[in-house]
């Protein structure tokens, strides 16, 4: 009355392929990852057999294949219903199409960091040259609100924002203003370097929810080095008193730093480290420095190879691994980025990890004179005379005409990573992205080869690798530390029948 | 060993000419609503006992006389049954009790047919009415006085019931709002998009569907429910219901077949059903079939700890909550106590002699009543613990 498992088996041991992609590890092993980010492991003798559709259909390797929708047989058809869904869920991030929009306040600045990508003006300049006007501001935020998203991100940058404070607020109360018939929800950001901040300043982002980005480089002679003020004088004491007050005005929560890595950052990894926990951030995104604007020209001084690159961040990663073992959740961001892609079935919206790229796409920059960017390394390139990402102009252009014009469908079919020779067949491809502008920049094409010197491959490449090794060989500790950064939880609550 | 209370009695005598489902009283009801009740006594010139569905009484006593159907039981048979206890009682004297106030774990038996035949079934299904069992599920509800909060539905499987699960379902929703709705079910009817919409337009929030899966992969699922095509059928039907807001749990037996590629199956539920709202994984329950395929089945739990805890693992890093049902807390690793459910009926659990001793007994369901003598050889009292340790 019970039918033998045979009676459930295909008759023929025939099996077909589902997409996948491969990449040697080591010497006895190969990676595969499919369409949606899944992956495997095979032994060379198992991955052989497989190709060659000989793998035995009753082994564990065929099982976890036919699981993880590598191959099917014809017996069941519902893989296809999973993978469509798994595929729909993981480009989720294409929803609502663009959610960051950038504001460019003011290009003047009243620091002189030699890395940066934006070509600021002094902070006395002409105040009517190179501010933002409030009909330029309001044209932007029409279009921002024109967006599909349902949620989008206002994020006001510079230059120093804070230097033209009365534009933000403005910007805030304007968007609040036109909102209310539309109903979005907006997240305020502002990235600023904190160095003028005051408490009318705090007040204000208090009463509007208004979240704070910041830049850290380390400790304090790095942080000097890095980010000194226009005319002299390093801006550590000012941006760490500042951390502190907004941390304290507005909670920890609402500060986040970035850390952009110089050739003077090398040696200093668990410095670096250090200096974010001894002010109580909760993560730290280890940035390369791009190869744009004043960088180009100081890269002798500044810059380094993307393998020194990835040696050090490295060496940061496993400094932070240390910390988080010891019970402080602290996280570094690329790595949890990487890892939601490699773990999990979710999407996740970052504009350099994803595909079709964000350029456009997921976020766009209004610049102070109305000009529209895929990209604040695009509105770089425009001060170069070089407008290849100038998506348009708020007073020109409608919104059809920004996002969807000639320029926007040109970079577009330049962002798909499946589509790029060297990234089509990469086994990472579901974890990476693509970078047109910077292709564009380093190789005067925006489709770019992965075999030239100088692309995000080669430092995207290595780390990917490093962090699914790091998994490979995780013990459960550190596979509790890395759900936790995933999952955003305290690394203390991770730990298997451990009581709260 | 304590005995469980057995859901089936036998009557000495029944007068009974129908199988009558109706509700067990010591104290009179008005005339009106007489024939919800079964009234029960012992007084012989009691008078005014006409409309009832039958008079119940004990100790075989004749003396009763009534113009109406009369059952007797014996005195210490009949005094375990508290007042508001829903029974059937067949005209040969056998009594089912079907739905007891004070227990927490009350289920209705929707139907005995099933499309699937698991090799580990505990109640191998065989046809039958299926109108008669709806109309009986639908008089069971009628009569509940106090909704409980919590009230199973199981079979078979009930979307064999059809229409019939619709109406039953719809009545649960309106008279019972306020508890909480777990019926188990293979899935496999929420393929039909059509079905899947009704039981989902009737938008009780309380509802959740308790689906089993067996395995990562068809032929091994297929193999485990005994019917080819289960496994593509019962994802579909997960995916619609999940389309349509209806909630489910995800419920894996664990026994041979499925512990070999237990974590295997964690990881395709979190990679293509993320949206479960809970995996139960269940001790197998010596019941039905196991019997007859206990060569196949049996693998004692305390020689799978380290699968059951993979398993576990999986899916709390990821955030997906789990439990294990069924299971002895001494036979669990003490890493997974924290996720053992008490969940062993109240009338199907026991405990050994060597419970007694034991100072877990109280956080622990005990065995199954089926598992007195066949069962893990890491029972064991366990000495040096205390209940706070493995409690929130
Ligand atoms: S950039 Fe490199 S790592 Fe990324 S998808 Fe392309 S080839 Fe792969
Ligand atoms: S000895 Fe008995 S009460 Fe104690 S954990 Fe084992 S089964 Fe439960």
């Amino acid at each position: 009355m019970f039918m033998p498992r045979s009676s459930f088996e295909k008759e023929n041991n025939t099996y077909q392929f589902l997409p996948f992609r491969f990449e040697r590890w080591g010497d006895n092993r190969f990676f595969l990852s499919n369409e949606v980010g899944e992956f495997t492991f095979l032994g060379v003798k198992a991955f052989r057999d497989f190709i060659n559709q000989e793998l035995c259909t009753s082994s564990v390797e065929f099982k976890n294949l036919s699981a993880k929708h590598f191959l099917f047989q014809d017996s069941s058809t519902v893989h296809l219903d999973l993978l469509a869904s798994k595929y729909r869920t993981k480009r989720a991030f294409l929803d609502g199409f663009t959610k960051l929009h950038i504001f460019v306040t003011t290009l003047r600045c009243n620091q002189s960091c030699p890395y940066c990508q934006v070509s600021r003006k002094d902070e006395q300049a002409a105040i009517n040259h190179f501010d933002m006007s409030v009909h330029t501001l309001r044209k932007s935020i029409e279009l921002m609100l024109s967006s599909p998203a349902p949620h989008v991100t206002m994020e006001f940058q510079g230059g120093e924002p804070l230097l033209n404070f009365e534009l933000i607020r403005q910007g805030v109360e304007i968007a609040k203003e036109l909102n209310q018939s539309i109903g979005k929800e907006i997240d305020f950001v502002i990235c600023t370097n904190l160095v003028t901040l005051t408490d009318e300043h705090l007040d204000f982002c208090e009463k509007e929810g208004v979240l704070l980005s910041t830049s850290l480089d380390g400790p304090e002679a790095l942080h000097n080095r890095n980010r000194p003020f226009q005319g002299g004088g390093g801006s550590y004491d000012a941006v760490v008193r500042g951390i502190r007050r907004a941390q304290e005005a507005l909670g920890k929560h609402s500060v986040s730093a970035l850390m952009t890595t110089t050739r003077h950052s090398l040696e200093h990894a668990d410095a670096i480290v250090d200096e974010y926990l001894k002010l109580d951030m909760g993560s730290i995104f280890i940035r390369e420095l791009n190869p744009y604007g004043f960088a180009i020209k100081t890269a002798n001084s500044i810059g380094y190879s993307s393998s020194e690159f990835v040696q050090f961040y490295k060496k940061v990663f496993e400094r932070i691994i240390e910390v988080n073992r010891q019970g402080r959740t602290f996280s570094e961001a690329f790595a949890s980025l990487i890892l939601t892609k490699v773990l999990t079935p979710w999407p996740i919206g970052f504009v350099d990890l994803q595909s079709p790229a964000g350029a456009g796409l997921g976020v766009v920059v209004y610049n102070y004179d109305g000009d529209v960017y895929t990209s604040d390394e695009g509105r770089m390139l425009a001060e170069a005379q070089d407008t290849m990402f100038r998506m348009g102009n708020v007073h020109e252009d409608d919104y059809d005409q920004i996002f969807f014009g000639e320029k926007m469908q040109e970079i577009a079919a330049a962002s798909c990573n499946e589509a790029l020779a060297g990234c089509s067949d990469c086994a990472f491809q579901n974890y990476c992205g693509a970078d047109p502008v910077r292709n564009h920049r380093t190789q005067h094409d925006m489709f770019g080869h992965r075999a030239k010197k100088g692309t995000f491959c080669d430092r995207n490449k290595p780390i990917i690798r490093y962090l699914i090794e790091t998994l490979d060989a995780a013990d459960a500790d550190l596979q509790s530390i890395l759900w936790a950064w995933i999952r955003r939880e305290d690394v203390n609550d991770m730990q298997v029948g451990k009581i709260k | 060993m304590i005995d469980p209370l057995p859901l089936r009695l036998k009557a000495n005598r029944s007068t009974l000419k129908n199988r009558t489902i109706a509700k067990i009283t010591r104290i009179h009801q008005q005339k009106e609503r007489r024939s919800d009740y079964f009234y029960i006594t012992n007084n012989p010139n009691e008078k005014d006992i006409d409309n009832y569905s039958a008079v119940i009484s004990y100790d075989y006593n004749d003396k009763i006389e009534a113009d109406q159907n009369i059952v007797f039981f014996d005195a210490d048979v009949i005094q375990q049954i508290t007042d508001g206890t829903i029974v059937a009682i067949n005209p040969d004297g056998r009594m089912h009790l079907l739905f007891r106030p004070e227990s927490p774990h009350n289920t209705l038996f929707t139907t005995n047919s099933c499309n699937n035949n698991c090799l580990m079934c505990s109640q191998p299904p065989h046809d039958d009415n299926i109108e008669e069992m709806a109309k009986e599920q639908m008089k069971i509800l009628d009569l509940i006085d106090n909704p409980p909060e919590l009230l199973g539905l199981t079979g078979g499987e009930p979307t064999l019931l059809d229409g019939w699960l619709i109406d039953i379902l719809s009545r649960i929703n309106d008279q019972l709002p306020s508890s909480q709705i777990h019926m188990l079910t293979n899935g496999r009817r929420y393929a039909d998009s059509e079905y899947c919409t009704k039981i989902a337009k009737i938008g009780n929030p309380n509802f959740l569907s308790l689906i089993p899966l067996f395995a990562d992969n068809s032929v091994d699922h297929d193999y485990v429910v005994q019917s080819n095509g289960a496994f593509d059928e019962t994802i579909r039907g997960i995916y619609n219901a999940a389309a349509m807001g209806l909630r489910i749990e995800v419920r894996v037996v664990l026994h041979k077949q499925t512990i070999p590629r237990l974590p295997e199956l964690m990881e395709f539920i979190y990679r293509n059903l993320p949206f479960v709202e809970h995996v139960a994984l269940m001790g197998l329950e010596n019941m039905g079939y196991v019997k007859k395929n206990w060569e196949t089945l049996w693998i004692d739990p305390i020689d799978y700890h380290e699968p059951l805890t993979e398993a576990v693992k999986h899916l709390f890093y990821r955030g997906i909550p789990v439990s294990i049902y069924n299971l002895q807390m001494c036979v669990v690793p003490e890493q997974l106590r924290s996720f053992m459910r008490n969940s062993i009926s109240d009338y199907k659990n026991i405990y050994l002699t060597e419970c007694s001793q034991c100072t877990l007994r109280s956080l622990c369901g005990g065995l199954f009543a089926s598992s007195e003598k066949l069962h893990s050889r890491g029972i064991k009292a366990q000495k040096n613990h205390s209940v706070r340790e493995f409690t929130t």
